[in-house]
């Protein structure tokens, strides 16, 4: 025991922080698109595990194909979109359940991500050789431009969501009746939301692969539990401290520090020397615990456990009396 | 104003849940018609509001409003010409969204969704004002949750969405069924006002004979998805809850005894 704590430098921890920073920040931007189909369109979209891969895919390709960087983020988000817009029409024009249709695509996505990759499930892309946006190698300046992209995302979603269409979008998550009596074609408006949320995790797969140096087939697996981790931290984190201050924006905001907490811990379960494999069962525990809390507080409040027992202890009381 | 061409409709088709719900109805209001619809369960009252809202195509027949033919459109394309009122209060609002959002939404209704700002600086006070003609304080909770208010405040906003532009039909099904009176009383009392204001033509679904009565210049008795009786003017208006039920009993037989019908 002693020799485990005495092999854990602090140091070492603080130096490996910002890069939990910078991921987080990547990572953040997932979870905006997951927080567009979970929160506001009151979908599970699981085909993000799939698009994500795909950003990445994208991205390099293009890239070791001598494009310039900036245009293939451009097309991996445009990819990502039209991902989406699969999911979307699976959905609504062929009555397919969300969740299902989800699985279909990121199945799917599998096999396409490979074709991109020219049948090859890892693909490296230096820094040394091409002119990356974002780079590993450099942990001060990806998280510059970690936080300008997460900047320019909250500040598109924002103006989006206020406007007429945003604000269809989310009456069709609230309330489908509703949306549909005032002439919201609910259907479009699913598939728009489908769209824009795998554009943004394709945008974060394009990112992160540069980041990381490579693109590979399972980068996506399992981005949807990360993706509603960062969600869940972050409202959870944004609640307490803004309680009913914390307005959309506020919001969105919370959703990218939800994803640096992600990080920082994943960066602080690697430094315990923790094999990261078992982080995937943390996270799953995590997002279980914080999904189950409201539904757990609601019972606490109301539960028959709770009347049965004030009951028999009124009816000893009444007994007494007599 | 809407004209209902021999409309019929029915539900699980072949199976031993066959339901006839319309059976050939007709129907043609005029324009203000203030029309009350009762019947009993199964009658097909909420059928043909649905119908006519386009919550599924019709099996045959035509609706038209306003001279245009709408049987093909979907519903939320005919929605321009609707306004509707649930019966469930949760039903016609956006509870995690603000009034003025919802009334905004309201405000687009039939209109292409655009880019531009979901509520202008403009529309707050015309929604300010509209807010005030309900008596419920809400012209000062503007930017509240729509989830935080009572049944009978959402349904009064509902009916105020409904409303916020002139519909050419206003469908109104039991839309005070789940208040309690007095609130039913107030709801009541505004969509009066309301319809008379602006000589809506309006279809209202009622359990309460008493309200079918007092209420609307036409009534309209459905059974077996058919209109059976049909009466507007003095004739309405010198009606009784005896009247009706008479009536009923002659359409329904002895069926009606276990009914849910308010006797009022």
């Amino acid at each position: 025991m002693a020799q485990y704590f005495a092999s854990l430098n602090f140091l070492d921890l603080l130096g490996r922080l910002p890069a939990g920073v910078a991921q987080g920040l990547i990572w953040g931007i997932m979870a905006l698109g997951v927080y567009i189909t979970f929160r506001l369109l009151d979908i599970a979209d699981l085909s993000v595990d799939g698009t994500f891969s795909t950003g990445g895919a994208v991205t390099v390709m293009l890239i070791l194909a001598g494009v310039d960087a900036k245009i293939a983020i451009l097309v991996a988000i445009v990819a990502g979109l039209a991902a989406g817009a699969v999911t979307g029409i699976l959905h609504t024009r062929f009555g397919i359940p969300a969740i299902l249709a989800g699985i279909l695509t990121q199945y799917a996505l599998y096999s396409v991500n490979l074709l991109i990759m020219g049948m090859s499930a890892n693909k490296a892309v230096s820094v040394d050789k091409y002119n990356l946006i974002i780079s590993g190698r450099n942990v001060p300046h990806a998280i510059l431009i970690g936080g300008i992209f997460t900047i320019i995302v909250i500040a598109i979603l924002y103006w989006f969501f206020g406007t007429e269409m945003g604000s269809g979008l989310r009456a069709t998550g609230c309330n489908q009746e509703m949306a549909k009596a005032q002439g919201i074609n609910i259907n479009a408006m699913k598939i728009l939301g489908l769209s824009v949320s795998n554009g943004l995790v394709a945008l974060a797969g394009g990112l992160a692969s540069q980041y990381s140096g490579f693109a590979d087939i399972n980068s996506g697996r399992g981005s949807i539990v990360i993706g509603l981790a960062a969600v869940i931290i972050g409202e959870v984190i944004g609640e307490a401290l803004l309680g009913k201050h914390l307005n959309f924006a506020g919001r969105l905001a919370f959703v990218i520090i939800g994803g640096i907490i992600y990080y920082v811990v994943y960066t602080l379960v690697l430094w315990l020397k923790i094999d990261s494999n078992l982080m995937k069962m943390f996270t799953a525990i995590i997002v279980a615990v914080f999904l189950a809390v409201p539904y757990l507080k609601g019972m606490a409040r109301s539960s028959f456990g709770k009347a049965g027992k004030r009951s028999q202890q009124e009816l000893k009381n009444a007994k007494e009396e007599d | 104003m809407l004209e209902i061409k021999n409309i019929a409709k029915t539900f699980n088709l072949g199976t031993i849940n066959e339901k006839k719900a319309l059976n050939g109805l007709s129907l043609t209001l005029n324009d203000g018609d203030f029309v009350t619809v009762i019947g009993g369960n199964g009658a097909g009252k909420s059928t043909l509001l649905n119908a006519i809202a386009g919550v599924w195509p019709v099996d045959s027949g035509s609706i038209l409003i306003d001279g245009e033919d709408v049987t093909g459109l979907q519903g939320f394309k005919r929605a321009k010409f609707i306004g509707r009122v649930f019966q469930d209060p949760m039903t016609g609002t956006a509870a995690t969204m603000e009034i003025e959002e919802n009334l905004a939404l309201a405000m687009r209704r039939g209109k292409k969704r655009t880019l531009g700002w979901g509520v202008t600086k403009a529309e707050r006070e015309i929604y300010k004002e509209k807010l005030a003609t309900l008596n419920l304080g809400l012209e000062e909770r503007m930017t509240a949750k729509v989830g935080l208010l009572s049944g009978g405040q959402r349904q009064a906003l509902t009916l105020l969405m409904a409303t916020l532009q002139k519909p050419k039909l206003l469908l109104l099904d039991e839309h005070t069924a789940a208040l309690d009176p007095k609130t039913a009383q107030k709801v009541l009392d505004a969509t009066d006002k309301i319809v008379n204001a602006d000589k809506l033509t309006t279809l209202m679904i009622t359990h309460n004979m008493k309200d079918a009565i007092a209420h609307g210049n036409r009534l309209i008795m459905l059974h077996d998805g058919q209109v059976i009786f049909d009466v507007s003017g003095e004739e309405k208006k010198n009606l009784t809850v005896k009247d009706l039920m008479d009536k009923f009993g002659v359409a329904a037989g002895e069926e009606f005894s276990n009914d849910r019908m308010v006797l009022g």
